[in-house]
């Protein structure tokens, strides 16, 4: 059955190739999973002190932040070629624009 | 030739995908196909039946509308009849119905390619599909009765009835992932099968439309797929996430469910969007009119689409800050929406127009889903929705927008494309007194609707006040004229399969790829993939249609 089949002939410049596979090294995949650990800590220390509104804020930087690590090193997109990034860069536009719209309702709802 | 192609496959050699030999024969020739086409087949066959099952429960909701108060059956099986004639509908009908089986079948053809990127991941997706159908029929069967929700599982409600909740939503969170998994198919497909020339600005529109919502199935699918699996939790362990009393908030389903549920809108309406500007040039024998605006515009809609699920939430609570927000963006979706319109009536001006089947379904398409579109922003302004949210006028504009946008192109479709799929005509006079008899019944059910929702008469319930009488009769004398309408159609395209004429490769006079190889194509489309050399609607080439009508 078809065993597709005709990649090679598109003439879309930079989607003709897979990027270079690059692993990033044991070393810095411990750093990052040992960065994500105390990320987490911070989390959890965090909600402990009692920033107000802030708090949630707060939590989502962090998120944040450690989604950045997991896309970037372990989902190795720090290692692919452009247009990957460009599709991952607008679902997280996309992504926190929605967060935005949603916390126009709660916190202006009282 | 279509597209400018300068390479085509020798015709007259091939054998066509139905009767090329496979490794495996009689049904599991099916069952076990990676083929793009005959998943494509795959999915009509059950969706139709699907579909015909919803269509019939509404029925029903009809003939009980008949009369004030009960007429022939309990106020609780109107309510399961309603969330169930919802759920498939939307669930197994609206929302795969033109990217599953049209996109699977035509779109790799269009763009010159043997099949998807990923085939039996497609397959995968035509039996997660049947899996979640499945599913949703056996929470049917089970104790505790059939879900009395409607098709929006709204909490607190859908977390306290005793009704299978639980298993139809697992249903439809099956189906999430065969909408996913589609989705990505389509999307890495159309960035890496295309054939050589076929840049991104000579796709035929019809792919643009399915790339466009091939991005919200991915994007916005697995909201939905969480916000389901919560539900599921909430009913067995009452975790407390929409539950006030335990720190949760109700509005916060409200806002994940139209997440993904107003972007499903536009999963439902793009790709019919797309099939209209593959039809329209086609009949009337020009090139469209502003490709690249209908083109962008596809994204825009993705795009914005994504920013207006606010306005279901008008009358639930939500602050007035997000009403106004989301109000605004709601008008501005318009926008997108009415270039395609004004490019299709440009496209139609000055054309040699020829009334075929499913050009006048598309033309239909056009006057109807104006008015359901039109309707739209009268739902969208914040004064007037408050007047007439969750009554009437909402179900007939989400009919006119639904049924008459994706439902009658999915009927101009089947017209369109039944040729290349079956290599058969059918009786094209028989299909004109079926798209007329479809168009009466459909604004004799649906249009009293909304004189019914100005009134006042709420959505959803059971029995009515006198004065709706009138309107409720011609409503459901409407059912019965749509419904048989259907059938006509129905009958005739069967008709055309058994008896009919056969087809040539190219019967219409399109321009698109798909229509420079055999009716039926062969099993990998082409002998040899084409190089395209002209935008997708070049009528230079195309010297008279061959055969329309039987």
């Amino acid at each position: 059955m078809s065993s597709n089949n005709n990649s090679e002939h598109h003439d879309q410049p930079g989607e003709g190739h897979i990027a270079e596979v690059h692993h990033p090294s044991y070393g810095i995949n411990v750093l990052v999973w040992i960065g994500l650990l105390s990320l987490t800590s911070i989390t959890v220390a965090v909600a402990g002190i009692n920033l107000g509104s802030l708090a949630l804020t707060v939590a989502l930087l962090i998120a944040l932040v450690k989604s950045m690590f997991v896309v970037n090193f372990f989902m190795h997109v720090k290692f692919d070629n452009k247009i990957i990034k460009l599709f991952i860069g607008v679902c997280m536009v996309i992504f926190i624009v929605v967060l935005i719209l949603t916390f126009f309702d709660l916190t202006f709802r009282y | 030739m279509a597209n400018g192609t300068v390479a085509v496959s020798d015709k007259t050699a091939e054998v066509d995908f139905y009767h090329v030999k496979t490794k495996y024969k009689g049904i599991l020739s099916w069952l076990l196909t990676t083929d793009h086409k005959r998943i494509g087949i795959m999915y009509l066959c059950s969706m139709s039946l699907f579909f015909l099952t919803a269509m019939s429960l509404g029925v029903v909701m009809k003939l009980e509308m008949l009369s004030p108060g009960s007429t022939f059956i309990s106020a609780q099986t109107y309510n399961s009849i309603f969330t169930l004639h919802g759920v498939i509908m939307i669930f197994l009908f609206i929302i795969p119905g033109v990217p599953a089986v049209f996109g699977n079948f035509i779109m790799p053809i269009q763009i010159g390619a043997k099949d998807v990127q990923f085939p039996k991941l497609n397959l995968l997706s035509w039996y997660l599909y049947i899996i979640g159908g499945a599913i949703a029929i056996y929470s049917i069967m089970r104790p505790g009765g059939v879900m009395d929700t409607g098709w929006t599982f709204y909490v607190p409600y859908s977390i306290r009835t005793t009704t299978n909740v639980s298993l139809s939503v697992f249903a439809a969170f099956v189906l999430g992932f065969s909408s996913i998994l589609t989705g990505l198919n389509f999307v890495t497909t159309i960035h890496r099968l295309r054939c050589p020339g076929m840049t991104w600005f000579r796709m035929p529109l019809f792919v643009w439309g399915i790339y466009a919502t091939a991005w919200i199935q991915i994007l916005a699918t697995p909201v939905i797929g969480i916000t389901l699996v919560l539900v599921i939790l909430e009913r067995a362990f009452g975790i407390g996430v929409f539950d006030p009393t335990l720190g949760g908030d109700p509005l916060l389903y409200q806002h994940l469910f139209w997440i993904y549920s107003h972007p499903a809108v536009y999963i439902m309406i793009l790709p019919a969007m797309g099939v209209v500007s593959e039809i329209i040039p086609t009949f009337a024998k020009k090139a469209i009119f502003g490709y690249v605006p209908i083109a962008i515009s596809s994204l825009g809609i993705a795009l914005v689409g994504y920013l207006v699920w606010g306005h279901h939430m008008f009358s639930s609570g939500i602050s007035d800050t997000s009403r106004v927000i989301f109000s605004l963006l709601t008008f501005i979706v318009a926008l997108p929406s009415g270039i395609k319109i004004f490019n299709w009536v440009a496209t139609l001006y000055k054309g040699s127009i020829e009334v075929t089947a499913p050009m006048l379904y598309t033309l239909l398409f056009i006057f109807i889903f104006s008015i359901g579109g039109l309707t739209g922003l009268v739902l969208g302004a914040l004064n007037t929705d408050l007047h007439l949210t969750d009554t009437y006028f909402v179900v007939a504009h989400f009919h006119y927008v639904m049924f008459g946008g994706m439902g009658l192109i999915f009927f101009a479709s089947i017209h369109y494309w039944f040729p290349k799929f079956f290599g058969k005509m059918y009786n094209e006079k028989m299909a004109k007194v079926a798209a007329y008899w479809i168009a009466i019944g459909f604004n004799t059910l649906y249009f009293p609707m909304f004189i019914m929702g100005y009134m006042g008469m709420p959505r959803r319930y059971y029995d009515y006040l006198p004065e709706f009488t009138t309107y409720h009769i011609i409503s459901t004398v409407g059912s019965w004229i749509l419904v048989s309408g259907i059938l006509v159609m129905i009958a005739n395209l069967l008709s055309g399969l058994r008896n009919g004429k056969k087809a040539s490769d190219n019967p219409w006079g399109g321009t698109t790829l798909e229509w420079s190889v055999p009716s039926p194509p062969p099993l990998e489309n082409f002998d040899e993939i084409p190089t395209v050399t002209t935008g997708p609607y070049d009528h230079s080439h195309i010297h008279g249609q061959e055969e329309t009508t039987k």
